[in-house]
Protein backbone atom coordinates (compact mmCIF):
# COMPACT_ATOMS: atom_id res chain seq x y z
CA UNK A 1 0.00 0.00 0.00
CA UNK A 2 1.27 3.46 -0.85
CA UNK A 3 0.86 6.01 1.87
CA UNK A 4 1.32 9.70 1.48
CA UNK A 5 4.75 9.32 3.13
CA UNK A 6 6.20 7.14 0.38
CA UNK A 7 5.23 9.26 -2.61
CA UNK A 8 6.93 12.19 -4.23
CA UNK A 9 5.73 15.44 -2.63
CA UNK A 10 4.93 16.97 -6.03
CA UNK A 11 2.36 14.20 -6.65
CA UNK A 12 0.62 14.92 -3.36
CA UNK A 13 0.76 18.63 -4.06
CA UNK A 14 -0.66 18.21 -7.54
CA UNK A 15 -3.54 16.10 -6.13
CA UNK A 16 -4.30 18.66 -3.45
CA UNK A 17 -4.15 21.58 -5.87
CA UNK A 18 -6.57 19.83 -8.20
CA UNK A 19 -8.99 19.18 -5.33
CA UNK A 20 -8.51 22.74 -4.05
CA UNK A 21 -9.46 24.18 -7.45
CA UNK A 22 -12.59 21.97 -7.59
CA UNK A 23 -11.00 20.43 -10.66
CA UNK A 24 -11.44 16.73 -11.44
CA UNK A 25 -9.14 13.81 -10.62
CA UNK A 26 -8.85 11.39 -13.54
CA UNK A 27 -8.09 7.63 -13.39
CA UNK A 28 -4.35 7.73 -14.07
CA UNK A 29 -3.60 10.66 -11.75
CA UNK A 30 -1.88 9.82 -8.52
CA UNK A 31 -4.34 9.70 -5.62
CA UNK A 32 -4.07 8.84 -1.92
CA UNK A 33 -4.97 5.23 -1.17
CA UNK A 34 -7.73 6.39 1.20
CA UNK A 35 -9.32 8.48 -1.57
CA UNK A 36 -9.29 5.50 -3.91
CA UNK A 37 -10.68 3.16 -1.25
CA UNK A 38 -13.46 5.57 -0.29
CA UNK A 39 -14.46 5.96 -3.93
CA UNK A 40 -14.46 2.23 -4.61
CA UNK A 41 -16.69 1.68 -1.59
CA UNK A 42 -19.08 4.50 -2.44
CA UNK A 43 -19.34 3.90 -6.20
CA UNK A 44 -19.66 0.13 -5.77
CA UNK A 45 -22.39 0.56 -3.18
CA UNK A 46 -24.13 2.94 -5.52
CA UNK A 47 -23.82 0.54 -8.49
CA UNK A 48 -25.07 -2.41 -6.43
CA UNK A 49 -28.07 -0.32 -5.33
CA UNK A 50 -29.07 0.29 -8.95
CA UNK A 51 -28.79 -3.42 -9.76
CA UNK A 52 -30.57 -4.73 -6.65
CA UNK A 53 -33.03 -1.86 -7.02
CA UNK A 54 -34.48 -3.55 -10.09
CA UNK A 55 -35.96 -6.34 -7.97
CA UNK A 56 -38.66 -4.61 -5.88
CA UNK A 57 -40.19 -3.05 -9.00
CA UNK A 58 -39.41 -5.97 -11.27
CA UNK A 59 -41.78 -7.84 -8.98
CA UNK A 60 -44.67 -6.00 -10.70
CA UNK A 61 -43.59 -6.23 -14.35
CA UNK A 62 -45.78 -9.19 -15.20
CA UNK A 63 -48.75 -7.83 -13.25
CA UNK A 64 -48.84 -4.18 -14.32
CA UNK A 65 -52.49 -3.16 -14.69
CA UNK A 66 -52.19 -1.89 -18.28
CA UNK A 67 -49.90 -2.14 -21.26
CA UNK A 68 -49.00 1.55 -20.82
CA UNK A 69 -47.90 1.01 -17.22
CA UNK A 70 -46.04 -2.13 -18.17
CA UNK A 71 -44.06 -0.40 -20.92
CA UNK A 72 -43.20 2.48 -18.56
CA UNK A 73 -42.12 0.13 -15.78
CA UNK A 74 -40.00 -1.93 -18.17
CA UNK A 75 -38.25 1.22 -19.39
CA UNK A 76 -37.63 2.36 -15.83
CA UNK A 77 -36.22 -0.97 -14.69
CA UNK A 78 -34.04 -1.09 -17.80
CA UNK A 79 -32.73 2.40 -16.93
CA UNK A 80 -31.73 1.15 -13.48
CA UNK A 81 -29.72 -1.65 -15.10
CA UNK A 82 -28.03 1.00 -17.24
CA UNK A 83 -27.28 3.11 -14.15
CA UNK A 84 -25.63 0.12 -12.54
CA UNK A 85 -23.48 -0.40 -15.64
CA UNK A 86 -22.37 3.27 -15.85
CA UNK A 87 -21.33 3.10 -12.20
CA UNK A 88 -19.56 -0.25 -12.45
CA UNK A 89 -17.55 1.19 -15.36
CA UNK A 90 -16.60 4.21 -13.25
CA UNK A 91 -15.60 1.94 -10.37
CA UNK A 92 -13.46 -0.23 -12.65
CA UNK A 93 -11.32 2.78 -13.54
CA UNK A 94 -10.07 2.53 -9.94
CA UNK A 95 -8.56 -0.89 -10.55
CA UNK A 96 -11.29 -3.31 -9.44
CA UNK A 97 -12.79 -5.71 -11.95
CA UNK A 98 -16.48 -6.19 -12.70
CA UNK A 99 -16.26 -9.77 -11.56
CA UNK A 100 -14.74 -8.79 -8.21
CA UNK A 101 -17.50 -6.25 -7.72
CA UNK A 102 -20.24 -8.78 -8.42
CA UNK A 103 -18.59 -11.28 -6.09
CA UNK A 104 -18.32 -8.68 -3.30
CA UNK A 105 -22.03 -7.90 -3.67
CA UNK A 106 -23.01 -11.57 -3.50
CA UNK A 107 -20.71 -12.35 -0.56
CA UNK A 108 -21.99 -9.34 1.37
CA UNK A 109 -18.53 -7.72 1.51
CA UNK A 110 -20.04 -4.62 -0.11
CA UNK A 111 -23.42 -3.10 0.68
CA UNK A 112 -26.30 -1.58 -1.26
CA UNK A 113 -28.94 0.90 -0.18
CA UNK A 114 -31.08 -0.51 2.65
CA UNK A 115 -34.28 0.76 0.99
CA UNK A 116 -34.28 -2.16 -1.45
CA UNK A 117 -34.62 -4.64 1.38
CA UNK A 118 -38.25 -3.65 1.87
CA UNK A 119 -40.98 -5.64 0.08
CA UNK A 120 -43.41 -4.32 -2.56
CA UNK A 121 -46.68 -6.10 -1.82
CA UNK A 122 -48.90 -3.44 -3.43
CA UNK A 123 -49.09 -1.95 -6.93
CA UNK A 124 -49.09 1.48 -5.27
CA UNK A 125 -45.53 0.69 -4.13
CA UNK A 126 -44.39 1.11 -7.74
CA UNK A 127 -45.67 4.68 -7.62
CA UNK A 128 -44.31 5.36 -4.14
CA UNK A 129 -40.87 4.09 -5.11
CA UNK A 130 -40.78 6.39 -8.13
CA UNK A 131 -41.94 9.37 -6.11
CA UNK A 132 -40.05 8.92 -2.82
CA UNK A 133 -37.19 6.51 -3.49
CA UNK A 134 -36.15 7.95 -6.85
CA UNK A 135 -36.90 11.39 -5.40
CA UNK A 136 -34.46 10.78 -2.54
CA UNK A 137 -31.95 9.35 -4.99
CA UNK A 138 -32.19 12.55 -7.07
CA UNK A 139 -31.49 14.67 -3.96
CA UNK A 140 -28.41 12.57 -3.30
CA UNK A 141 -27.23 12.38 -6.88
CA UNK A 142 -27.55 15.92 -8.22
CA UNK A 143 -24.67 17.26 -6.05
CA UNK A 144 -22.60 14.19 -7.00
CA UNK A 145 -22.49 15.42 -10.62
CA UNK A 146 -19.78 17.77 -9.27
CA UNK A 147 -17.90 15.13 -7.32
CA UNK A 148 -14.12 15.36 -7.58
CA UNK A 149 -13.57 12.02 -9.36
CA UNK A 150 -14.14 12.53 -13.11
CA UNK A 151 -15.62 9.16 -14.15
CA UNK A 152 -18.01 9.17 -11.16
CA UNK A 153 -19.24 12.69 -11.92
CA UNK A 154 -19.79 11.86 -15.60
CA UNK A 155 -21.77 8.72 -14.68
CA UNK A 156 -23.89 10.81 -12.32
CA UNK A 157 -24.67 13.36 -15.03
CA UNK A 158 -26.03 10.63 -17.31
CA UNK A 159 -28.01 9.12 -14.44
CA UNK A 160 -29.53 12.39 -13.29
CA UNK A 161 -30.81 13.10 -16.81
CA UNK A 162 -32.77 9.86 -16.65
CA UNK A 163 -34.02 10.03 -13.07
CA UNK A 164 -36.58 12.74 -13.50
CA UNK A 165 -38.69 10.44 -15.70
CA UNK A 166 -38.57 7.89 -12.87
CA UNK A 167 -39.90 10.27 -10.29
CA UNK A 168 -42.57 11.74 -12.52
CA UNK A 169 -43.97 8.40 -13.69
CA UNK A 170 -44.29 7.33 -10.04
CA UNK A 171 -46.03 10.50 -8.96
CA UNK A 172 -48.37 10.33 -11.93
CA UNK A 173 -49.20 6.73 -11.10
CA UNK A 174 -50.13 7.75 -7.54
CA UNK A 175 -52.16 10.73 -8.80
CA UNK A 176 -54.13 8.37 -11.03
CA UNK A 177 -54.89 6.09 -8.09
CA UNK A 178 -55.85 9.06 -5.90
CA UNK A 179 -58.48 9.98 -8.51
CA UNK A 180 -59.85 6.42 -8.33
CA UNK A 181 -61.86 4.60 -5.65
CA UNK A 182 -61.59 4.88 -1.85
CA UNK A 183 -59.87 1.54 -1.88
CA UNK A 184 -57.22 2.81 -4.29
CA UNK A 185 -56.65 5.94 -2.19
CA UNK A 186 -56.19 3.71 0.84
CA UNK A 187 -53.65 1.66 -1.07
CA UNK A 188 -51.64 4.80 -1.80
CA UNK A 189 -51.73 5.98 1.80
CA UNK A 190 -50.78 2.54 3.11
CA UNK A 191 -47.82 2.41 0.74
CA UNK A 192 -46.62 5.91 1.65
CA UNK A 193 -46.90 4.94 5.34
CA UNK A 194 -44.52 2.05 4.75
CA UNK A 195 -41.98 3.86 2.58
CA UNK A 196 -41.68 7.33 4.13
CA UNK A 197 -39.33 6.48 6.99
CA UNK A 198 -37.11 4.07 5.01
CA UNK A 199 -36.85 6.80 2.32
CA UNK A 200 -35.52 9.24 4.96
CA UNK A 201 -32.97 6.61 5.97
CA UNK A 202 -31.61 6.53 2.41
CA UNK A 203 -29.50 9.59 3.22
CA UNK A 204 -27.48 7.55 5.70
CA UNK A 205 -26.78 7.95 9.41
CA UNK A 206 -27.05 11.38 11.08
CA UNK A 207 -24.03 13.67 10.74
CA UNK A 208 -22.81 13.08 14.29
CA UNK A 209 -22.71 9.34 13.57
CA UNK A 210 -21.15 9.54 10.11
CA UNK A 211 -17.39 9.36 10.70
CA UNK A 212 -16.35 9.43 7.02
CA UNK A 213 -18.31 12.50 5.98
CA UNK A 214 -15.73 15.13 6.92
CA UNK A 215 -12.93 13.46 4.99
CA UNK A 216 -15.20 12.78 2.00
CA UNK A 217 -16.17 16.45 1.90
CA UNK A 218 -12.56 17.55 2.18
CA UNK A 219 -11.76 15.40 -0.84
CA UNK A 220 -14.73 16.79 -2.74
CA UNK A 221 -16.30 13.33 -3.05
CA UNK A 222 -19.36 14.46 -1.13
CA UNK A 223 -20.65 18.02 -1.40
CA UNK A 224 -23.30 18.01 1.38
CA UNK A 225 -23.79 16.16 4.66
CA UNK A 226 -26.43 13.44 5.10
CA UNK A 227 -28.61 15.64 7.30
CA UNK A 228 -28.49 18.58 4.87
CA UNK A 229 -29.71 16.37 2.03
CA UNK A 230 -32.35 14.72 4.21
CA UNK A 231 -33.72 18.13 5.21
CA UNK A 232 -33.84 19.21 1.58
CA UNK A 233 -35.77 16.04 0.71
CA UNK A 234 -38.33 16.56 3.50
CA UNK A 235 -38.88 20.17 2.43
CA UNK A 236 -39.41 19.12 -1.18
CA UNK A 237 -41.73 16.22 -0.34
CA UNK A 238 -44.19 18.02 1.95
CA UNK A 239 -45.89 20.14 -0.75
CA UNK A 240 -45.84 17.16 -3.12
CA UNK A 241 -47.67 15.06 -0.51
CA UNK A 242 -50.22 17.85 -0.08
CA UNK A 243 -50.84 18.10 -3.81
CA UNK A 244 -51.29 14.35 -3.92
CA UNK A 245 -53.64 14.32 -0.93
CA UNK A 246 -51.72 11.89 1.26
CA UNK A 247 -50.56 12.28 4.85
CA UNK A 248 -46.90 11.73 5.64
CA UNK A 249 -46.81 9.40 8.67
CA UNK A 250 -45.08 11.76 11.09
CA UNK A 251 -47.12 13.64 13.71
CA UNK A 252 -44.14 15.89 14.47
CA UNK A 253 -43.75 17.08 10.89
CA UNK A 254 -44.40 20.83 10.73
CA UNK A 255 -43.03 24.03 9.24
CA UNK A 256 -40.55 25.85 11.43
CA UNK A 257 -40.76 29.53 10.56
CA UNK A 258 -37.53 30.35 12.37
CA UNK A 259 -35.43 27.76 10.57
CA UNK A 260 -37.23 28.20 7.28
CA UNK A 261 -37.49 24.42 7.11
CA UNK A 262 -39.67 21.54 8.30
CA UNK A 263 -39.09 19.92 11.66
CA UNK A 264 -39.64 16.20 11.64
CA UNK A 265 -39.74 13.28 14.06
CA UNK A 266 -36.88 11.04 15.15
CA UNK A 267 -35.74 8.34 12.76
CA UNK A 268 -35.55 4.78 14.07
CA UNK A 269 -31.82 4.23 13.61
CA UNK A 270 -32.01 0.81 15.22
CA UNK A 271 -34.19 -0.29 12.33
CA UNK A 272 -31.72 1.25 9.87
CA UNK A 273 -28.73 -0.61 11.32
CA UNK A 274 -30.68 -3.87 11.54
CA UNK A 275 -31.49 -3.67 7.82
CA UNK A 276 -27.95 -2.60 6.88
CA UNK A 277 -26.55 -5.57 8.80
CA UNK A 278 -28.74 -8.02 6.91
CA UNK A 279 -31.82 -8.23 9.14
CA UNK A 280 -34.30 -6.45 6.87
CA UNK A 281 -37.39 -8.19 5.50
CA UNK A 282 -35.85 -9.02 2.09
CA UNK A 283 -32.03 -8.97 2.44
CA UNK A 284 -31.59 -12.73 1.98
CA UNK A 285 -34.08 -12.87 -0.90
CA UNK A 286 -32.42 -10.00 -2.81
CA UNK A 287 -28.94 -11.53 -2.65
CA UNK A 288 -30.20 -15.02 -3.42
CA UNK A 289 -31.97 -13.68 -6.52
CA UNK A 290 -28.86 -11.82 -7.70
CA UNK A 291 -26.73 -14.90 -7.14
CA UNK A 292 -29.15 -17.09 -9.06
CA UNK A 293 -29.12 -14.67 -12.02
CA UNK A 294 -25.30 -14.58 -11.94
CA UNK A 295 -24.97 -18.38 -11.72
CA UNK A 296 -27.63 -19.03 -14.34
CA UNK A 297 -25.85 -16.61 -16.68
CA UNK A 298 -22.50 -18.35 -16.41
CA UNK A 299 -23.04 -20.57 -19.45
CA UNK A 300 -24.04 -17.54 -21.57
CA UNK A 301 -20.86 -15.68 -20.61
CA UNK A 302 -18.77 -18.75 -21.38
CA UNK A 303 -20.51 -19.47 -24.68
CA UNK A 304 -20.06 -15.89 -25.87
CA UNK A 305 -16.37 -16.02 -24.98
CA UNK A 306 -15.95 -19.34 -26.83
CA UNK A 307 -17.80 -17.96 -29.87
CA UNK A 308 -15.63 -14.84 -29.93
CA UNK A 309 -12.48 -16.92 -29.70
CA UNK A 310 -13.58 -19.21 -32.53
CA UNK A 311 -14.64 -16.31 -34.78
CA UNK A 312 -11.30 -14.58 -34.22
CA UNK A 313 -9.18 -17.58 -35.29
CA UNK B 1 -8.20 8.93 -22.98
CA UNK B 2 -9.28 9.02 -19.37
CA UNK B 3 -10.97 5.63 -19.04
CA UNK B 4 -8.02 3.57 -20.26
CA UNK B 5 -6.84 1.04 -17.70
CA UNK B 6 -5.03 -2.26 -17.50
CA UNK B 7 -6.86 -5.52 -18.23
CA UNK B 8 -7.95 -7.08 -14.94
CA UNK B 9 -6.49 -10.46 -13.98
CA UNK B 10 -9.72 -12.51 -14.28
CA UNK B 11 -10.77 -14.03 -17.56
CA UNK B 12 -13.70 -11.74 -18.26
CA UNK B 13 -15.05 -10.12 -21.38
CA UNK B 14 -12.70 -7.40 -22.62
CA UNK B 15 -13.41 -3.74 -22.04
CA UNK B 16 -14.56 -1.49 -24.88
CA UNK B 17 -14.73 2.30 -25.07
CA UNK B 18 -17.88 3.71 -26.66
CA UNK B 19 -18.11 6.80 -28.88
CA UNK B 20 -21.43 8.22 -30.02
CA UNK B 21 -22.26 10.77 -32.74
CA UNK B 22 -25.15 12.69 -31.22
CA UNK B 23 -26.49 13.91 -34.54
CA UNK B 24 -25.36 14.55 -38.08
CA UNK B 25 -22.69 17.22 -38.24
CA UNK B 26 -21.18 16.44 -34.81
CA UNK B 27 -18.07 14.46 -33.92
CA UNK B 28 -18.24 11.10 -32.22
CA UNK B 29 -17.73 11.75 -28.49
CA UNK B 30 -16.55 9.32 -25.83
CA UNK B 31 -19.55 8.41 -23.63
CA UNK B 32 -18.28 5.54 -21.48
CA UNK B 33 -17.24 1.93 -21.56
CA UNK B 34 -18.63 -1.59 -21.33
CA UNK B 35 -17.63 -5.24 -21.44
CA UNK B 36 -18.44 -7.50 -24.39
CA UNK B 37 -17.19 -10.80 -25.77
CA UNK B 38 -16.59 -9.38 -29.26
CA UNK B 39 -17.00 -6.29 -31.44
CA UNK B 40 -20.54 -7.04 -32.58
CA UNK B 41 -21.75 -7.63 -29.04
CA UNK B 42 -20.02 -4.44 -27.95
CA UNK B 43 -22.01 -2.48 -30.55
CA UNK B 44 -25.28 -4.06 -29.49
CA UNK B 45 -24.61 -3.45 -25.80
CA UNK B 46 -23.53 0.13 -26.56
CA UNK B 47 -26.88 0.75 -28.22
CA UNK B 48 -28.76 -0.56 -25.16
CA UNK B 49 -26.59 1.09 -22.52
CA UNK B 50 -25.83 4.47 -24.10
CA UNK B 51 -28.60 5.29 -26.61
CA UNK B 52 -31.91 4.39 -25.02
CA UNK B 53 -33.30 7.86 -25.76
CA UNK B 54 -32.12 8.69 -29.26
CA UNK B 55 -28.79 9.99 -27.97
CA UNK B 56 -27.04 8.96 -31.16
CA UNK B 57 -27.11 8.33 -34.90
CA UNK B 58 -23.83 6.40 -35.02
CA UNK B 59 -21.72 4.40 -32.57
CA UNK B 60 -18.02 3.46 -32.59
CA UNK B 61 -16.65 0.86 -30.21
CA UNK B 62 -12.97 0.14 -29.72
CA UNK B 63 -11.13 -2.25 -27.42
CA UNK B 64 -9.69 -0.17 -24.56
CA UNK B 65 -6.46 -2.15 -24.86
CA UNK B 66 -6.02 -0.81 -28.42
CA UNK B 67 -5.97 2.84 -27.36
CA UNK B 68 -2.65 4.63 -27.02
CA UNK B 69 -2.91 7.49 -24.55
CA UNK B 70 -0.78 10.44 -23.57
CA UNK B 71 -0.27 11.03 -19.89
CA UNK B 72 -3.17 13.07 -18.50
CA UNK B 73 -0.83 15.26 -16.45
CA UNK B 74 -1.35 18.91 -17.33
CA UNK B 75 2.35 19.56 -17.06
CA UNK B 76 3.05 16.87 -19.62
CA UNK B 77 5.98 17.90 -21.87
CA UNK B 78 4.00 16.45 -24.79
CA UNK B 79 1.90 19.61 -24.82
CA UNK B 80 4.75 22.02 -24.13
CA UNK B 81 5.52 22.88 -27.78
CA UNK B 82 2.17 24.66 -28.21
CA UNK B 83 2.58 26.68 -25.02
CA UNK B 84 4.89 29.39 -26.41
CA UNK B 85 3.33 29.76 -29.88
CA UNK B 86 0.89 32.54 -29.20
CA UNK B 87 1.13 33.63 -32.85
CA UNK B 88 -1.07 30.63 -33.69
CA UNK B 89 -4.05 32.49 -32.24
CA UNK B 90 -5.89 35.27 -34.13
CA UNK B 91 -5.81 37.54 -31.08
CA UNK B 92 -1.99 37.81 -31.41
CA UNK B 93 -2.40 40.32 -34.29
CA UNK B 94 -3.26 44.00 -33.80
CA UNK B 95 -5.65 45.18 -36.48
CA UNK B 96 -7.33 48.63 -36.26
CA UNK B 97 -10.95 48.34 -35.16
CA UNK B 98 -12.26 50.16 -38.24
CA UNK B 99 -10.97 47.56 -40.72
CA UNK B 100 -14.12 45.64 -41.72
CA UNK B 101 -14.74 41.87 -42.00
CA UNK B 102 -11.56 40.86 -40.18
FE1 LIG C 1 -31.14 4.82 -10.94
FE1 LIG D 1 -34.27 5.65 -10.84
Amino acid sequence: MTTVDDVAPELVESFETTIGHHDRIEPRDWMPEGYRRTLVRQIAQHAHSEIIGMQPEGNWLTRAPSLRRKAILLAKVQDEAGHGLYLYSACETLGVSRQQLTEMLISGAQKYSSIFNYPTPSWADVGTIGWLVDGAAICNQVPLCRTSYGPYGRAMIRICKEESFHQRQGYELLMTMMRGTDEQREMVQESVDRFWWPALMMFGPPDDDSPNTAQSMEWGIKRHTNDELRQRFVDMSVPQAEALGVTLPDPELRWNEERGAHDFGAIDWDEFWTVVKGGGPCNAQRIAHRKRAWDDGAWVREAATAFARRSAS
Amino acid sequence: MSEVRAEPPQAQWPLYEVFVRGKRGLNHVHVGSLHAADDQMALRHARDVYTRRNEGVSIWVVRSADITASSPDEKDPLFAPSGDKVYRHPTFYDIPADVPHM
